[in-house]
């Protein structure tokens, strides 16, 4: 059997394919996303959807950043890993995803809220962060004496 | 008694804030399979869980589940978790040996009777317990006592889950399962060989944190052998366009086709290798070219052969083609003889015939 | 015992249950073809004119074509029945496993078809069954002329397409495993009923036309 006959390369073939699978999971997601605004602003009841799940596919994952768009907020946070945080075009509806220190994904969200939890300060850091703080000023205090 | 919970002094210990640790988390949920929402709840739990005592027996096994679990690279929480716990017995991590170590695993017993979470690794000869034995002790005998006491077992590993290798034909041993022995205690099974570390991992902060995980019928948690590995294969794409390896070494091979034809056990074993990956997401057994050999399921050792495709028939059918041939010749040529000699004999006797009988069967 | 229930039909589906089903199927086969052969033909004394052997091979190939009118008379007979028959062997022949269980059988291999072909073929062939059914079951005439060994040779050469698509589809949500047996068993279904029934067309199909096509290629009496 004649091998890459299409003369296109395993890798982008496999892109290819890839980019074009669809579970047709993108569509009844988007009506969920909607209500969850919806919801959102009725009651803050705030809404975490796990794009893990369910099978979504690359193909479903485009509709949904195109249907989304991007927004004003963008983060990277490193932490355990990379983690990137965005808000989509649609203000209230963030895009979470985590990558362990490989750079491989961990997890894939989609939260409809004000602010994502993770972005936060978290008290416990804090606690630890005015500790070392008042570490570091009785530090610089001594050197300056 | 169960001591103090220990994670949030670990956490601080290595360095990881309260917002790895969140991450950690909702990471941790997705893959458990439960509800996002619960994430805070999985942080909750997973702070406040008493630190269990964990006794981990070992049995017919060849140490790759323990190999796997303890060298999940560092510093990851996965690794946390199983600091987490109190690993109060098991004779190849400990220090100690001999009588000593025996007498760490009937204190931990002692103290913690009824509470402490069995971890097997390994299958048990059943037939001949003199085969494997522990400070003189059969691995039958130590499964029976140890889980009395246990408030549940994780069978780690394909050897404890369903038998494994040395359950394989012959089965020499007579080895079997832990769930064929022990009927009256909670079993989670986790088949692998060895398991992917951070189902191991996951396994356990599951049971720290909500129990036991909802199982399927062979006793996996459904959350981590739900699918096909078939299902979720980044390879998948050929096996729809009918695009296959023929050989190791052939073009199909080098361009990352579909290995259904070399005897891929995909389409049939449940696992998340092709998702959650191995040596931190780095491979797995597919993505390295080499056929999936369906070790998380019972009996893989003996289903028709690494390599032989699924639709391919496993049985002695040339031999027995070869005799149907034989056979189907001899009896044709006697029939179409016996046939022949019968229209003869109605032909010299003239006998008639109309469309009735050549209706009829003979 | 521990054990995965479904793996284990599927192993028996392809050791023993294969084993059997082969054994009857090739027996079965070679028995009803040389018991056809060894009756044999008196021998004609009388010198043919025109071309008997010529012309039983031809008619092999030509009464594949409908006669004239038949189209009209019954247009889902012909159509139906060609794209049953075409449906079923690209579905038989060009699937990636089924072309690795050839391949293990007889040590030819040849290239596959993507799985969207193969799912269309299929459909087309279960359509095409369907109607070939309907037809059979509203005629009068045919419905008269059909015995249960009609409609279970109906029902036994659309099983395997069936069971195939849900086995590979898994539609339904059903267990991959299983459906996988439940295929191959329906398989060997049709593989040991075939030297029994009406299925020995797919070999005999030939000797007959070309037994029909040998005598009208021959001009003049037979001794």
């Amino acid at each position: 059997m004649p091998a890459g006959q299409d003369g296109i390369g395993a890798a982008s073939a496999l892109e290819e394919l890839r980019s074009r699978i669809s579970t047709g999971n993108a569509r009844p997601v988007l009506a969920e996303i909607l209500a969850a605004l919806a919801t959102l602003l009725d009651t803050g009841q705030e809404t975490v959807i796990d794009l893990g799940a369910f099978p979504f596919a690359p193909g479903d994952e485009r509709l949904l950043d195109e249907v989304l768009g991007t927004g004003e907020v963008q983060a990277t946070l490193d932490v355990l890993g990379k983690s990137h945080v965005q808000e989509t075009g649609i203000p209230g509806i963030w895009r979470i995803d985590h990558f362990d220190q490989r750079g491989e994904s961990l997890s894939r969200f989609v939260e409809i809220t004000f602010i994502p939890e993770i972005l936060k300060t978290q008290r416990a850091d804090a606690e630890a962060g005015l500790a070392r703080l008042t570490d570091r000023l009785a530090e610089f205090d001594g050197r300056a004496h | 008694m169960a001591q103090k919970p220990m994670l949030p002094e670990l956490l601080k210990a290595h360095g990881v804030s309260r917002r790895g640790f969140l991450k950690y988390c909702a990471s941790l949920t997705s893959l458990m399979a439960l509800p996002p929402m619960l994430a805070p709840k999985v942080a909750h739990a997973l702070e406040n869980a008493p630190r269990p005592s964990v006794i981990w027996l070992s049995f017919q096994e060849c140490t790759g589940c323990t190999e796997a679990i303890t060298r999940s690279s560092a510093p990851t929480i996965e690794d946390l978790i199983f600091n987490a716990i109190s690993l109060d017995y098991h004779h190849t991590l400990q220090a100690a040996s001999g009588h000593a170590a025996e007498a760490a695993r009937e204190a931990a017993m002692k103290d913690h009777w009824g509470e402490y979470l069995l971890i097997v690794d390994g299958s048990i000869p059943v037939d001949n317990p003199e085969y494997s034995c522990i400070a003189g002790i059969s691995n039958l005998d130590m499964l029976k006592e140890t889980a009395e006491g246990a408030a549940a077992i994780v069978a780690v590993g394909t050897c404890a889950a369903f038998g494994g290798i040395p359950h394989a034909f012959p089965n020499p041993t007579g080895a079997q399962a832990v769930g064929d022995i022990i009927t009256d205690k909670p079993i989670i099974n986790v088949p692998g060989c060895p398991p992917i570390p951070i189902v191991m991992t996951s396994v356990l902060a599951h049971f720290l944190t909500f129990g036991l995980p909802e199982l399927d019928d062979l006793g996996r948690p459904k959350a981590f052998f739900g699918e096909t590995i078939h299902d979720r294969c980044y390879r998948r794409p050929f096996y729809d366009k009918g695009l296959f390896a023929e050989a190791f070494d052939d073009e199909g091979a080098r361009e990352g086709w579909c290995l259904y034809k070399l005897g891929c056990k995909g389409p049939t074993t449940r696992s998340v290798c092709a998702t959650v990956k191995w040596n931190d997401g780095t491979s797995f057994p597919i993505q390295s070219g080499h056929p999936c050999l369906g070790c998380t399921e019972p009996d893989f050792w003996d289903n028709g052969g690494f390599y032989k495709p699924l639709s391919a028939p496993a049985g002695n059918y040339r031999q027995l083609g070869l005799a149907a041939a034989a056979g189907g010749v001899a009896l044709g040529v006697a029939g179409g003889a016996l046939s022949k000699a019968t229209k003869s004999r109605a032909a010299k006797a003239h006998e008639t015939v109309d469309a009735h009988d050549l209706e009829k069967k003979s | 015992m521990t054990n995965n229930q479904y793996f284990d039909l599927l192993m028996w589906a392809r050791t023993t249950g294969f084993d059997i089903a082969l054994t009857i199927m090739v027996g079965g086969i070679l028995l009803r073809v040389i018991e056809i052969v060894v009756l044999g033909r008196k021998k004609d004394f009388a010198k043919a004119k025109g071309s008997p052997v010529t012309q039983g091979i031809k008619t092999i190939f030509s009464r594949s074509v409908p006669r004239k009118g038949t189209m009209k008379e019954a247009p889902v007979t012909y159509i139906g029945g060609y794209i049953f028959h075409i449906g079923f062997f690209v579905a038989f022949l060009f699937l990636g496993a089924h072309i690795a269980l050839i391949k293990d059988l007889i040590g030819l291999s040849w290239p596959d078809f993507n799985k969207a072909v193969i799912e269309t073929a299929v459909a087309l062939a279960i359509v095409a069954a369907a109607a070939l059914a309907y037809t059979r079951f509203t005629d009068p005439v045919r419905r008269r002329l059909t015995g249960w060994s009609d409609w279970f040779v109906l029902i036994v050469s659309v099983l395997p397409l069936i069971t195939g698509y849900i086995a590979v589809n898994k539609v339904f949500g059903v267990d991959g495993t299983l459906w996988m047996a439940i295929h191959i068993l329906s398989a060997e279904l049709l593989m040991v009923s075939f030297p029994f029934t009406k299925l020995m067309h797919a070999v005999t199909f030939a000797m007959a036309r070309y037994y029909n096509g040998s005598i009208q290629g021959r001009k003049g009496a037979e001794s």
